[in-house]
Parts: structure tokens; C-alpha cells; sequence
């Protein structure tokens, strides 16, 4: 651990070790809010619909992925029931009450997909109990990797990195090559004529939503891993999607992927430079409690920057 | 006036109140989060509490969820206080939920009895007659672990707790005990999950052990990443990231810790026996020390009741202060504030076949009271 030179690090009681670290972590967490937007971004960009349940289904996840492990006894059996789940109850949830909701306007479906919300977070109560699910690191990825400068690394962190990018990858490949890709395009940019050339449209909803919620299902089987499982974990990441899709520019994968590494970034180093910058200025206690109070304010602060410069977002088509 | 007023209803209840004592049903109004994140707490003191009055037909009970949030509870509070007329309020698991509802509802005449949140506020200038902690001051557990700290030889702990009123009193808690200079202080977000950038700076800061106040989801969370980052340092905490409802879920990431607790299942005493085997008898399940909370407020009310009557407020208010109950915990009084003097311990995590649980290894802390104790003139 050698402190790097550079004009920050001569004022800031930092090693290089520490800073590339916290940079990995704010990478890590991008990509998970990658994987939870983009559903959100396709489902709103594809279909015009706001989708607050989007956080329920990264709950059914985890939900799952806990339930199928703990009894098989193997983490990858959880991590395939998660996405298996979270796309069954998409697509179900989808063709039941979503479907119902495409022509209403955004207030109707903001009430109805809030109200799956409640549902959904009642429902996993009533089955799984209130007390949070053990879910943990299969013995694999457990423990750290050393990477160049004297960092240890937690292999399961670099782990989700890797999957996330290949995710986007994959992604990517399947918005830009595929036939499903080219109708997911197209109906982003014209609903009425795609289903007037003779596309199934109710056939591609249900599948853009499943993706969507499979997505959400394996971010929130690979976050559990590592967090709680309880009810109630989607809404927080729920909040941070929706900023990530603001600033990404709705509708947009490309948008989606940029912005939630914006996001991770900014908040994960956020919360560790501010209070340390503020440190150098104020008395410690004052510096702790306003540093992690404005770092908690920074994506906020960050979403409307970008909207004063941007107003439609990152990659967002100008309105 | 007002003052005259008073003397006649005490005068009239001096002639009434001891004929109708014990005969008298007491209305209890139960604010609890049952839904959503957290709803563990609520229904371990929820179950604790019916656990107590089972069979007791004096006791009415209206149970209410307040989802976790400040406003939800409020709005049940009014309505148990003007619809359904309850005489004792009693229930709330978070300090920021018990600032909101407390101060109006004892203003208003009503009893609060708190099975859990202790703020520093409601402690020192802020406490009230009839405002009564069965739990703790929130700076108790944490004082006891620094406490521990000094004992176990920790010169410099990384300190850690959410962004709040609870986790304020928790920091600033350790330190009055902790003898030590703390390596690093840090405020996170409440509700934060994610702890690798908090994790990546206690590795670099050359602390020798780490002390944090992370409640519920937080707190499991915290735990398994730590376990991931491969950190050889002791970790020391409250019991609320190690209780009974969380344990499991954490898993072997915590065996070993130590952490503080005025309560646990292997306290011997017949009260605390009885207890244990009966919640384990009713529910299935290991209680924990929100249940024991929770069984312990019930048990306070039920003391009370056999004294006075509810109407009477004076007498009521003096049945409580006396804390004539068999508390599980053992020893258990009222200081002037309203708050707990009792025992806090040392527990260490530990596997029992295949369940996680805690048992003692010292005592922390003796007939301890709180720091706002002077500050408080009732």
C-alpha cells in the first residue's frame, strides 16, 4: 500500500489500494442497478408503462433464490429458480393486471402496479414468515482474490461484476442482432404500425415484461447472497432504478447501462470522499454527519445536473 | 382552576379508586410494524405481550400496524386515542416512529409504556410522567459494549451506525464508555444495504476491532459482507444484529461475536425459564429480546392494573414506578426518568445443533442507569 501521487492524494489520508477499491465496489454496485433498470427502462420505453412492482419482482428473486437453495442445498439451483420465478410471475402478472393497464394513463398505473406492491410484499410475508431468509455465498466465490496494488478483493463483488457485463453484453447483442430485438426497437418507436405489419404485440409485451422481471429476479437473487432477504428490500433499489432510467434517458439500454454506473459510482465514492473532503475543512463529528447526510443527496443532486444539461437523459432521444 | 379540578378527581378517586382496583378492564392501544421490512420486531413484541395477558380478560387489546413509517403511525395513534378511547399506548419498535406518536399521546393524558425505542430525547428534558421505558435508554447496549471494549483491550474501534436519532445515541454511547480513541467514525445511510465502500475503509483505517449499530436488514447485511472481505478484526455490536429473529439468516458469518443485551434466553431465572419454554410451547420459536421486551411490558401493565385503577392516574402512575413484576431480565427498577436500572450483558454467538443463538459470557455492565437521567425533572 504506497500513496499514490497526485495533487488529491497529497490531502487526503488515502492509498491508491483504498481509492481503486472503492472504485471496483461503485462498479459493482452500477452494474446491479443496471440490471435492475434496464427491465424498468424496457418495460417503459417498449410498453409506456410505469412499473412500481418492478421492485416486488427483484424481492420474488431473492425470495426464491433463498427458498430453492436452502433446499437443494446448491446456490446455482437458486440462482436459475430465481430467474425462472421472477419471469414466471412476470409474465403472469403481466397477462392478469399489466396488460389492463397499457391505455390507461400513468396515475392508473401507478396505483395499480403500487397496489401489486402491497400484494406481493403481503403475500411473500404470509408464505415465508416475517423473519429474514439465510442465503449465502456458495463456498466457490466465498472469501477475497488479491488484485494488483495490494488489494484483496471479495471474489463474489468481482464475480457480479463480470456476470453484470456479460448481462449488458448479452443484452446488447440481443437489442441490436436478434429478431425479438428488432420488434423490442420497433415497438419502442411506433406501437400502432408494428401490430399493423402483423407482430404478435400482446406476445412481445408478455415477453418484454418477463425479461424485464427476470432481470430483477437475478439481481435480487445475487444482492440477497450478500444483503438480507427480507420483505420490503425492492423498494429502496427500486427508487435508485427509476433515477437511473431519468438519467440514462428513458427507453434506452445504452442510457440505462451508463447511467447506472454513474449512479454506482457517484454514490459509492460519494459516501467515502465527502465526509474525508470535509474532514480537511470542518471539525470531525460535523464532517461525519453532514458528509454522509450530502452524500446521501449526491445521486439526487447528480439526476438533476444531468437533466438541467440533458432533459431527456444521457442517451434519451430529444422529446 | 385547573389545579382545584385535579383535587376533586383525586379526591374522587381516593374514595373510588381502591374498591374498583383490579376490577377494572384497561384498554390497550398496540402501534407495531407487522409489514414489511423490520415487521420481525413488531410481531416478536406483539407476540411476547399476548403471551403475558393469555387468559387475562382485563385487557383489552387493539392492535395496529404502522408499516415502519412516522406518518401511518401517527394517524393510528389519533385514532386510538379519540375513537377508540385506549387508555395505555404501547408498542412502537423505531425511535423516529416513538418521537412522532409519544410526546402527543402523553400530552393528551395517555399512557405510553415502550416495549422498544428509547430516545435520548424522552430520557432527559424531554421525559414525562407518563411516559414509562421497559426496554432501555438507546445508549444502554451501546454504552455496555464499550465497556466491553475497554475490557477486552481495544485501544482504537472502527465506529459505525446509521444516519439517524437511534444511531447517534448508539455512537455516541460507545464512546462515553469506550476509554480508546476511536480509528474512524462513520454515519451511513438508514436502510443502506450495501456496506463495501464502509468495509473497504475500515481496512485501511489500522483500527483494532469494530463496533457497529446496525438494526435489522442493515445489520445482516453487514455481517455477511464483512464475512466476504476476509477482515480479521473483532467485531462488537448490540444485540439488535444478533438477535434470535436474525441469526439464522446471517448464519456462521456471526459465530463468536460478541455483543451486549439486558436480556438473554439463558438467563436463570424463574421468570425468564417460564418464559422461554412457554414462548417456545405458543409459537415455535426461540423468542428474542424484542419478545422479551415485549413480555415484560405486559407483565409491567398487569403489576399496575392489580394496584389501581386506570382512571386514577396518580395511583396508576405510582403502581407503575414501583415495577412490582418478575421481569425476565431478574432485577428490574425505574430510575426518576422513567428508564430502566438494570444488568446489561456480554453474549457470545454460539451454535446449538444446527440453530444460532446467544448465551453470556459476562457481565457488561451492573445496575446501570442512563446518562439524561439529571437532566429530566418530573
Amino acid at each position: 500500500m504506497r500513496p499514490l501521487a497526485g495533487p488529491l492524494f497529497y490531502f487526503l489520508p488515502m492509498t491508491a489500494s483504498l481509492f481503486i477499491e472503492q472504485i471496483l465496489n461503485g462498479l459493482q454496485f452500477g452494474v446491479m442497478l443496471f440490471l435492475m433498470s434496464a427491465g424498468l427502462t424496457l418495460v417503459f420505453g417498449v410498453m409506456g408503462l410505469i412499473n412500481l412492482a418492478h421492485g416486488s419482482l427483484y424481492m420474488i428473486g431473492a425470495f426464491a433464490a433463498a427458498a430453492v437453495a436452502g433446499w437443494t442445498g446448491s446456490y446455482w439451483m437458486g440462482l436459475i429458480a430465481s430467474l425462472a420465478a421472477a419471469a414466471m410471475v412476470g409474465a403472469l402478472v403481466e397477462v392478469t393486471v399489466i396488460r389492463r393497464l397499457y391505455h390507461r394513463d400513468h396515475l392508473d398505473q401507478v396505483l395499480a402496479t403500487f397496489a401489486l406492491i402491497l400484494l406481493f410484499s403481503e403475500g411473500t410475508r404470509w408464505l415465508f414468515g416475517p423473519f429474514p431468509l439465510y442465503l449465502d455465498v456458495p463456498d466457490m466465490l466465498s472469501g477475497t482474490v488479491s488484485l494488483p496494488f495490494g488489494i484483496a478483493y471479495s471474489k463474489y463483488r468481482l464475480a457480479i461484476i463480470l456476470m453484470g457485463l456479460l448481462i449488458a453484453v448479452g443484452l446488447f447483442m440481443l437489442i441490436a442482432k436478434t429478431r425479438l430485438g428488432v420488434r423490442i426497437r420497433a415497438g419502442e418507436s411506433d406501437r400502432e404500425m408494428i401490430a399493423a405489419l402483423g407482430v404478435d404485440i400482446s406476445k412481445l409485451y408478455t415477453i418484454v415484461f418477463a425479461l424485464g422481471a427476470a432481470l430483477a429476479g437475478l439481481a435480487g437473487a445475487m444482492v440477497g447472497t450478500i444483503q438480507s432477504v427480507e420483505v420490503g428490500m425492492g423498494e429502496p433499489v427500486l427508487i435508485l432504478a427509476f433515477v437511473v432510467t431519468v438519467i440514462g434517458g428513458i427507453g434506452s439500454i445504452k442510457g440505462a447501462f451508463l447511467g447506472a454506473l454513474l449512479v454506482g459510482l457517484t454514490d459509492t465514492l460519494g459516501r467515502f470522499l465527502l465526509p474525508v473532503i470535509l474532514k480537511s475543512v470542518f471539525e470531525p463529528s460535523f464532517a461525519t454527519s453532514v458528509g454522509s447526510a450530502l452524500a446521501s443527496m449526491l445521486i439526487y443532486l447528480l439526476m438533476a445536473v444531468v437533466l438541467i444539461w440533458r432533459p431527456s437523459g444521457l442517451a434519451g432521444k430529444a422529446a | 382552576m385547573i389545579k382545584s379540578l385535579t383535587g376533586i378527581a383525586v379526591a374522587a378517586a381516593l374514595v373510588a379508586g381502591p374498591a374498583l382496583a383490579a376490577d377494572q378492564a384497561v384498554k390497550v392501544g398496540m402501534i407495531t410494524t407487522l409489514s414489511g421490512g423490520g415487521s420481525g420486531l413488531g410481531i416478536d413484541v406483539r407476540d411476547g405481550f399476548l403471551l403475558a395477558i393469555k387468559g387475562n380478560d382485563k385487557i383489552e387489546m387493539v392492535i395496529e400496524d404502522d408499516q415502519r413509517k412516522p406518518d401511518v403511525a401517527v394517524q393510528i395513534a389519533d385514532k386510538m386515542i379519540q375513537s377508540d378511547k385506549v387508555d395505555v399506548l404501547t408498542g412502537i419498535i423505531w425511535s423516529n416512529l416513538a418521537m412522532a406518536v409519544v410526546p402527543a399521546a402523553v400530552n393528551q393524558g395517555k399512557f405510553y409504556l415502550s416495549p422498544n425505542a428509547g430516545p435520548s430525547a424522552l430520557a432527559g428534558k424531554g421525559c414525562h410522567e407518563n411516559y414509562f421505558n421497559v426496554a432501555w435508554q438507546n445508549d444502554n447496549l451501546h454504552e455496555a459494549a464499550g465497556a466491553y471494549a475497554n475490557s477486552a483491550g481495544f485501544k482504537n474501534s472502527f465506529i459505525l451506525a446509521p444516519n439517524y436519532p437511534a444511531g447517534k445515541d448508539a455512537l455516541t454511547g460507545y464512546k462515553r464508555f469506550f476509554k480508546g480513541e476511536p480509528a474512524g467514525e462513520l454515519y451511513t445511510k438508514l436502510g443502506q444495504t450495501d456496506y463495501a465502500a464502509e468495509i473497504a475503509q475500515i481496512r485501511s483505517s489500522g483500527a483494532d476491532s469494530v463496533f457497529f449499530f446496525l438494526p435489522g436488514g442493515m445489520g445482516i447485511s453487514f455481517m455477511k459482507q464483512w464475512a466476504q472481505a476476509g477482515i480479521d478484526l473483532p467485531v462488537v455490536g448490540p444485540a439488535f444484529s444478533f438477535d434470535q429473529g436474525i441469526l439464522q439468516a446471517v448464519g456462521d458469518a456471526a459465530l463468536g461475536v460478541k455483543n451486549t443485551s439486558q436480556w438473554s434466553k439463558d438467563l436463570d431465572n424463574a421468570a425468564n425459564v417460564k418464559f422461554v419454554a412457554d414462548f417456545q410451547a405458543e409459537y415455535g420459536r426461540l423468542p428474542s429480546l424484542y419478545a422479551s421486551q415485549g413480555y415484560d411490558t405486559a407483565n409491567l401493565l398487569i403489576s399496575a392494573m392489580a394496584k389501581a385503577d386506570v382512571a386514577d392516574a396518580d395511583a396508576f402512575r405510582a403502581a407503575l414506578e414501583a415495577a412490582d413484576f418478575a421481569s425476565t431480565r431478574g432485577d428490574f427498577a425505574f430510575a426518576g426518568n422513567h428508564h430502566p436500572i438494570q444488568d446489561i450483558y456480554v453474549r457470545e454467538v454460539v451454535k446449538e445443533g444446527d440453530v444460532l443463538t446467544n448465551k453470556i459470557v459476562s457481565l457488561a455492565l451492573e445496575d446501570h442507569s442512563d446518562a439524561y437521567v439529571a437532566d429530566c425533572s418530573m
